[in-house]
């Protein structure tokens, strides 16, 4: 209920990403019961236009654009979920740690990073994942990786202003363990700019996973998800066809609704009052 | 009848808070005349600041100017277009603030951050304005006046630094200046350099000032008239020699009693006496060959307090790092008695605090300085008090909720304050809960450090009468640091002199502060103000500097 209270008082621009977000979900969820079509299914010819038994017409093998358009949200969104969420306790956990232990801890987590940071991520991402092969737990697992970087880079800098605040030395005169400073003393604390951070790094990861299945390393066909469409379709622009500007513009959306939903949260925990 | 310099009527400014606007002060009347000082006295919050930027026309952000006439030398400040008011600041009217050290630009010499006002507003050339620094260093009695402009200003004492931007106040000829607690970030030994020399500026510059503190004490020494401030409104205004004679208000009679506090009679007779805390030979420091304290020996008596005395820099909080652990001594060794008997054998301290037991952690408690990064913002009072009662005693929720009752209890708040975030609490509350969460573990012995000096004069009254009710319900031992020797007079038993990171002295209560005194005890009582408008007078004129 609360929530909700504090939603109905947001700007406009606030309620605009949250229905976004809303609608992206739903339909990743529903997608089984909502699309017309199955996901591989060949309805009809090739790039057919947009009305008749198919909504938003089909795409190069004569698949239901619009059926794609959710299952890709299925595929696309939790897969970049998983991957922030998962580059965020990597991340957050090895910054935290750098941050309290310090000295030598700290030198050879941050050496690795910058080593890690010194390699364009993309290059670095398609090299890796032309080795290992592209199963989902294996992109998963490298672009987490690959992007917990980020996140450490920021965590480790957090925790140091809030490391040498006089509470945490309290509670390390109490006694208490590593973890437990972490995670009650030091997480909440630095809540505020990481949640800011999730929601920019869900964005460029989603983007970053729409850029690996263009270039075909990314979510394997016949699995449907945006980047790959946008690839797939790419030819059909030169013939004067909409289709592969719709799933593009799929992730435009939720990019833009994923921020504003973000400014708004950063507005409100900072005390910043937009007049 | 003096020329009137400063008249300000009914004046009303509001803060923006909370998603609306709340007056900050609320219909001020003030006048100043030439020659005159006028002292602003009240608790942090009371608007003196405010009042203070307010005389030149100026409000913070998130603050407006409501409403009230501020009329400088015959003109309406209020109404004055911005560009005339930019050249009364700094040129007519000048502000010296409470940190000098945040106020100067650490990239620039001292004297060319002093040129820059009056060449700014065309009135000196550069070199005049060198010449006239010069001749300011001087009258303030710097060192090397010649030269000291050409230092950066951390390569100055504080002291000096907060003379220098008196000068630099000075530097244009002003008509009126307004100090905001230009000493409350020093140390006594420090406070009297700068309260003589604005003494000498005020009296021979026929200029009017408006002189801020929370510490009547040291606005009595300069202040002709003072007006005592609360909530943003007038408490009372009058003669300053005729309003600590006879106060009208209960508020100002509590201000000037406030310094008069006491120990109370000790009444422990149920307590053995033995030796809960020794510090034997100890010597610290941060950086090899550079020792920060040196050779310490002290010791706590149970259920006593020991008050740790000294100027910033003497190591006192460096002890207090030693004791607890998180600064392992390069010589010597804390030894505690943890078995609380009087025929125990004291153990030895491991150096750092990770090799100490859980049992003794507890047994060790601490309270700080400042309560507002001493709690997680992001805790609940409930968790503050409840995790050191689950951690050393591994309380069940029930009995835990009933303990946190009986603490808020005990520290005289009431027990609804469990729900609250510890960011909602004003600053003695904050060090109330501070307190409550070291009673929780129920130690031995608290290490206070600086506990009450960022707190309002009667808020920390009430924290110093606390922590002795405390004592003498629990018996808990205190090692109390400080700089303010009222306090130690108002708690000590026994008192530490501290000075560059030794002990110049140390014994009962009575014997240090009776003389013969050393030198530097001397020197650090005779820096205290009194509560004496001749005080300041009386003590330049007998310097008691060793």
């Amino acid at each position: 209920m609360d929530a909700l209270r504090t939603l109905s008082k947001a700007s406009w621009s606030a309620k605009a990403g949250v229905i976004i977000i809303a609608v992206y979900i739903s339909a990743a969820v529903l997608a089984p019961l909502i699309a017309p079509y199955g996901e591989t299914e060949v309805v009809g010819e090739v790039w057919e236009p947009f009305g008749g038994a198919t909504l938003l017409g089909t795409d190069q093998l004569g698949r239901d654009l619009l059926t794609r358009l959710l299952y890709g949200a299925r595929n696309t969104i939790s897969i970049a979920l998983a991957t922030t969420l998962l580059a965020f306790c990597i991340g957050i956990t090895a910054g935290f740690f750098a941050a309290i232990v310090g000295g030598w801890v700290d030198n050879i987590l941050s050496r690795i990073v910058d080593i890690l940071m010194a390699i364009p991520i993309l290059i670095f991402a398609l090299m890796i994942l032309s080795v290992l092969g592209t199963s989902v737990p294996t992109l998963i697992i490298v672009v987490a990786v690959l992007d917990s970087t980020r996140v450490f880079r920021l965590s480790r800098a957090l925790a140091m202003d809030v490391s040498v605040m006089d509470f945490v030395e309290v509670a390390r005169l109490r006694g208490e363990g590593l973890w437990w400073i972490m995670r009650r003393e030091i997480f909440p604390n630095t809540l505020v700019p990481l949640v800011a951070e999730i929601g920019l790094r869900f964005c460029f990861v989603f983007l970053f996973i729409s850029a690996l299945s263009f270039l075909g390393l990314g979510i394997q066909p016949p699995a449907a998800d945006w980047g790959g469409m946008l690839r797939e379709n790419a030819g059909a622009i030169t013939f004067g066809i909409l289709t592969p500007l719709i799933p593009a513009a799929a992730i435009a959306v939720l990019t833009i609704g994923v921020n504003m939903v973000v400014d708004w949260f950063l507005q409100q925990t900072s005390g910043l009052q937009g007049e | 009848m003096a020329e009137r310099l400063l008249t300000m009527r009914n004046v009303v400014i509001e803060g923006f808070a909370d998603e609306q606007w709340q007056p900050i002060v609320n219909g001020i009347d003030l006048y100043l005349d030439r020659g005159e000082v006028l002292g602003l006295i009240g608790e942090s919050g009371a608007g003196k600041s405010t009042i203070g930027l307010a005389a030149m026309g100026y409000s913070r952000d998130g603050c407006r100017i409501v409403s009230g006439s501020i009329v400088f030398d015959g003109m309406e400040v209020m109404r004055l277009p911005e560009a005339e008011v930019r050249k009364l600041r700094g040129a007519r009217i000048a502000y010296v603030a409470q940190s000098a050290a945040a106020s100067f630009n650490p990239a620039h010499r001292l004297i060319k951050q002093y040129a820059e006002t009056p060449t700014h507003h065309g009135l000196l050339s550069a070199a005049e304005a060198a010449q006239n620094a010069k001749d300011m260093y001087r009258r303030l009695d710097l060192p090397e006046p010649d030269r000291i402009g050409y230092r950066y200003p951390h390569q100055v004492s504080g002291g000096q630094l907060q003379r220098a931007m008196v000068a630099m106040a000075m530097a244009c000829n002003p008509d009126l200046i307004i100090f905001d607690e230009p000493t409350t970030a020093l140390d006594v030994t420090t406070q009297i350099e700068v309260l003589a020399a604005i003494k000498e500026i005020v009296s021979t510059q026929n200029a009017a000032a408006m002189y801020i503190s929370h510490d009547l004490a040291v606005v009595i020494q300069l202040a002709d008239r003072i007006m005592v401030l609360r909530y943003g409104e007038e408490v009372e205004e009058g003669d300053a020699r005729e309003m600590l004679a006879r106060p009208k208000k209960d508020y100002t009679r509590q201000l000037i009693s406030a310094r008069r506090m006491q120990r109370d009679k000790r009444l422990l007779p149920e307590l053995e006496d033995y030796v809960v805390l020794q510090c034997d030979h100890i010597s610290a420091s941060y950086e090899p060959g550079v020792p920060v304290v040196e050779d310490i020996n002290l010791t706590i008596r149970c259920g006593q307090t020991v008050a740790v005395v000294g100027e910033s820099g003497s190591g006192k909080s460096t002890l207090a790092r030693v004791i607890t652990g998180l600064l392992p001594p390069y010589a010597g060794q804390v030894m505690f008695n943890s078995a609380g008997q009087a025929d125990a054998h004291a153990e030895v301290l491991s150096a750092s605090y990770k090799a100490r037991s859980r049992d003794l952690l507890r047994r060790l408690q601490m309270i700080y300085q400042m309560p507002d990064v001493a709690l997680n913002p992001r805790q609940k009072v409930r968790d503050v008090l409840g995790r050191p009662l689950l951690f050393y005693f591994g309380f069940k929720k029930r009995e835990r909720e009933q303990r946190i009752a009986e603490l808020l209890h005990m520290i005289e708040l009431p027990a609804d304050f469990a729900n609250r975030y510890t960011t909602e609490l004003s600053g003695g509350q904050k060090q109330r809960i501070c307190i409550a969460r070291a009673l929780a573990a129920e130690p031995d012995v608290i290490i206070c450090d600086e506990v009450t000096s960022a707190l309002d004069q009667l808020v920390a009254e009430e924290i110093l009468k606390l922590l002795q009710r405390l004592q003498n319900e629990l018996g808990v031992s205190y090692l109390f640091i400080t700089h303010d020797l009222a306090t130690v007079k108002a708690i000590a038993d026994d008192i530490v002199v501290m000075y560059q990171g030794r002990i110049v002295e140390q014994g009962v209560k009575a014997d240090i502060l009776t003389p013969p005194h050393h030198e530097y005890t001397k020197r650090l009582l005779a820096s205290v103000p009194d509560m004496d408008p001749d005080w300041l007078d009386g003590v330049l004129a007998n310097p008691a500097k060793p």
